[in-house]
């Protein structure tokens, strides 16, 4: 549970800070008297990424408490037998940083209303990420081909498990990618659907840190 | 007051945001079934709530049944007796309370009470409730499927709740996991909406400190709710691959019903670990909003500012803080090492500081109020003697050296039904009687609330009372019967019998109340506009009960923070928010108010 609790501890001395920033030498209690001074919202904060913000913590949470059960487990059983992960990963792991930066690039063409590299970025970026999840799968099979199976070892389990869990979550990305896919097809321009754009690409991003986070967890171990 | 020669426009800020675009649905399915309006969406959380709830309800009748008259009721075996305790623990503390207070009062408050015409992502919205809604017909599902539902106890424990013998193995159990997992990919979409709605859409001048203490409640009772239920998600995909798959997560190896079965050295502390860092945050997922609600509701209604406001604030956020680090008080018993045993001991008594220091708050806010002893004031001092009196029974169980002995006996049952069953109920019930005047447009009948709460509060302690005491002489929890047990004396007995029919007379009481919404429906005498003279922006809207967008065409601008109540040399006994200083009428010189 240490590192779901540093995780909580980083994330809620984040929130700690802002809200002493809000309350600190703030009298409530005084009306307003004359023209009311907000502390507004930096131009950067939208409604969609501060809640793009919000959902990851809670994917963060989810993976953190993953991993806290991955150790708890490897600690407590006599019969953890620690697995090799197959080279494949490794493969895999850069087409999934290919698939980003393509993604990245289909953000940069948005905003520079640049359409057909957008096209090209958008789906080179899902291109890839099928790759990475197709390359996910054959790596399971290439255990399950040298017999090690989703019972008996909980070291096994546990890889079948986390790359499963991760895989959904680019499936799920793969929904949103889709549909801004349709929308552009659909003739919307860069600028219409910059924003479902952007989103995207920040999901795919921390997705590929949260990879590499599990994968150095699978290697480490 | 210090007025200056502003006029009113300088007040006005620039917006913070730009109007929303809101779908207009003309349909009467787009307005009421595939809703996006939070209001609506509230209104259909609190029914399915209360619905679900009124099944948990007729299943701790049934156990009383068991318990106060053991063997008159043929139809109870020992199967469906942990069945209807385990589906009644669970129903009430996720299907009911979490999502009455954040799908409920949540969906309908933060809009409102912020000043913004609906949620930030009112898609997202729909489809919570729509989640929630599928999460509980998985979980009806299971009372009808073979075997039926899950008789481990709410708290889910393997090896027992997915080994054979225990009830619901044959498919009860997967329905539960799979229906708390529906639940919590539900309640993540509600609560994105929240807290963005929270830190986004709040109308012009209502700073993050002139926030009703509701919506702080709720806040942070969503932060702490979308970092623990994924615990409880981790759990169930786990506990969901140990019995499907045959995984060794949680299971140990061992020999059920005389036969070795597959598993191999698991871990079912793990899963205690993973359940109860969910399940202690769960507790002030209920607390929290229940707190901020009556921190509103007791201002109001002693026509006084709430006492220490940020003090309120920081206490809420050092709850939520303290409530992830103390989640290891509910194992003492299932073993550790002692130094353990000692930090969440002290984590865990050090919570009471900032809980005694809101409880004092509430009884320094009434302190010369002008107390209105009308329904929903009567349930906010109902609240705070229970809360009290279950508060200070947990103090007992934080100990490690008390809570040994008292482990699985009913001094623990006394204890959590009297600090978050009843106790954050009392504040359900307050709120509803305070806000259903906005919600309906109609007062609820006096007396039958009056009678109601009455029946509601005496009888709740009749039934829990006594339940420490039986928890002392050692009665275990979660026995379907005693048989010939040396150390239970006879009067325990008698006292379950007693208790059992305090406890029937409790849930008749609730039918009084559910008449008492059907009828004020519609003959409930008209309310009017802001019928308690509160000060909060869902009172100041155009009509009564708001219509879809919430405010008139120009978003309310608000001058003030929401306590300003019996302020000296005012005219009125309050202010709403969003009045600006210049439009406050004053007190005329023969007015005694002035003197004040």
């Amino acid at each position: 549970m240490t590192i779901t609790l540093v995780f909580l501890a980083v994330l809620l001395a984040l929130c700690l800070g802002w809200i002493v920033r809000q309350s600190i030498n703030v009298q409530p209690w005084v009306a307003e008297t004359g023209p009311i001074v907000l502390d507004r919202l930096p131009p950067a904060a939208t409604a969609a990424r501060v809640g793009l913000g919000v959902f990851l913590a809670v994917v963060m949470s989810f993976f953190m408490l993953s991993i806290s059960a991955y150790t708890i487990r490897m600690e407590m059983g006599r019969d953890w037998i620690p697995l090799t992960p197959p080279a494949l990963l490794w493969v895999n792991t850069v087409v999934l940083v290919l698939g980003s930066l393509a993604l990245q690039l289909a953000w940069n063409a948005a905003r520079r209303d640049d359409i057909d590299r957008l096209k090209v970025g958008l789906l080179a970026g899902g291109a890839l990420t099928m790759l990475f999840v197709i390359g996910q799968v054959a790596a399971w099979w290439q255990l399950y081909g040298e017999g090690r199976y989703l019972t008996g070892n909980p070291a096994a389990s546990f890889f079948y498990l986390i790359t499963a869990l991760h895989g959904l979550h680019l499936l799920g990305g793969m929904v949103a990618w889709a549909r801004t896919l349709l929308r552009v097809r659909r003739g919307e321009t860069p600028a219409q659907v910059r924003v479902s754009v952007e989103l995207c690409t920040l999901y795919w991003h921390f997705l590929f840190l949260l990879w590499l986070i599990l994968f150095g967890l699978l290697l480490s171990t | 007051m210090a007025t200056q020669g502003h006029d009113a426009t300088s007040y006005a800020p620039p917006r913070e945001m730009e109007e929303m675009e809101l779908g207009h649905p003309k349909t009467f399915i787009g307005k009421y079934i595939w809703s996006q309006d939070a209001k609506v969406i509230a209104i259909q959380y609190g029914i399915t709530a209360t619905a679900i709830g009124l099944v948990a309800l007729a299943l701790s009748i049934l156990i009383r049944l068991q318990l106060g008259f053991p063997g008159t009721f043929s139809f109870m075996d020992p199967s469906s007796y942990l069945q209807y305790v385990s589906m009644h623990g669970m129903i009430m503390v996720v299907y009911l309370l979490t999502a009455l207070f954040l799908g409920g009062f949540g969906n309908y408050l933060i809009p409102l009470m912020c000043g913004a015409r609906d949620m930030v992502f009112p898609y997202l919205n729909m489809l919570s409730f729509w989640f929630y809604f599928v999460a509980v017909l998985v979980l009806v599902a299971s009372f009808f499927v073979p075997g039926g539902p899950t008789g481990a106890g709410w708290t889910l424990y393997p090896p027992q709740s997915i080994s054979p013998g225990t009830p619901g193995i044959d498919g009860g159990i997967i329905l539960m996991l799979v229906s708390l997992a529906i639940f919590i990919i539900g309640f993540t979409m509600g609560g994105l909406n929240y807290i963005v709605t929270v830190l986004q859409a709040r109308t012009r001048g209502m700073t993050l400190m002139r926030l009703p203490l509701s919506i702080w409640g709720i806040f942070m009772a969503t932060v702490l709710a979308m970092l623990a239920f994924p615990a409880l998600l981790v759990a169930a995909l786990m506990m969901l691959m140990d019995l499907l798959v045959g995984t060794s997560f949680f299971m140990p190896a061992m020999i059920a019903l005389g036969e070795q079965t597959g598993y191999d050295s698991g871990s079912p502390l793990l899963f205690q670990h993973l359940f109860w860092f969910f399940g202690h945050p769960e507790v002030y997922i209920v607390a929290l909003p229940a707190f901020g609600i009556v921190s509103d509701i007791l201002a109001t209604h002693a026509r006084k500012n709430i006492f220490g406001y940020r003090m309120m604030v920081w206490a809420l956020v050092a709850i939520g803080g303290l409530s992830f680090v103390v989640w290891a008080h509910h194992m003492y018993v299932s073993g550790m090492n002692p130094y353990f045993g000692f930090l969440f001991a002290t984590t865990t008594l050090i919570i009471a500081v900032p809980t005694a220091l809101k409880v004092y708050n509430w009884v320094l806010t009434l302190w010369h109020g002008n107390i209105k002893l009308n329904v929903p004031m009567l349930c906010c001092i109902g609240f705070i003697f229970t809360f009290v009196n279950g508060g200070l029974s947990g103090l007992f169980l934080g100990n490690v050296t008390v809570d040994v002995p008292l482990a699985d006996t009913y001094f623990v049952v006394g204890h959590f039904h009297m600090v978050m069953a009843v106790a954050p109920v009392m504040v359900i019930f307050a709120a509803i009687y305070h806000w259903y005047p906005l919600m309906t447009g109609r007062m609820l009948n006096n007396t039958m609330g009056k009678i109601h709460f009455w029946v509601t509060l005496l009888g709740t302690y009749a039934v829990y009372y006594p339940m420490h005491y039986m928890g002392f002489a050692g009665v275990p929890r979660r026995y379907y019967a005693y048989g010939e047990t040396g150390f239970i004396p006879d009067s325990v007995v008698t006292l379950n019998s007693f208790i059992s029919i305090a406890a029937i007379v409790v849930a008749l009481a609730q039918f009084l109340f559910i008449y008492n919404l059907v009828v004020s429906y519609f003959r409930g005498e008209k309310a009017g506009r802001n019928p308690w003279g509160a000060t909060t922006l869902e009172w100041q809207t155009e009509h009564v009960p708001p219509r879809h967008g919430n405010f008139g065409p120009e978003l309310p601008v608000v001058y003030r923070w929401a306590f300003d109540y019996g302020v000296p040399g005012a005219k009125d006994d309050f202010i709403p928010q969003n009045v600006p200083p210049e439009d406050v009428v004053m007190a005329s010189a023969g007015d005694p108010k002035a003197d004040r």
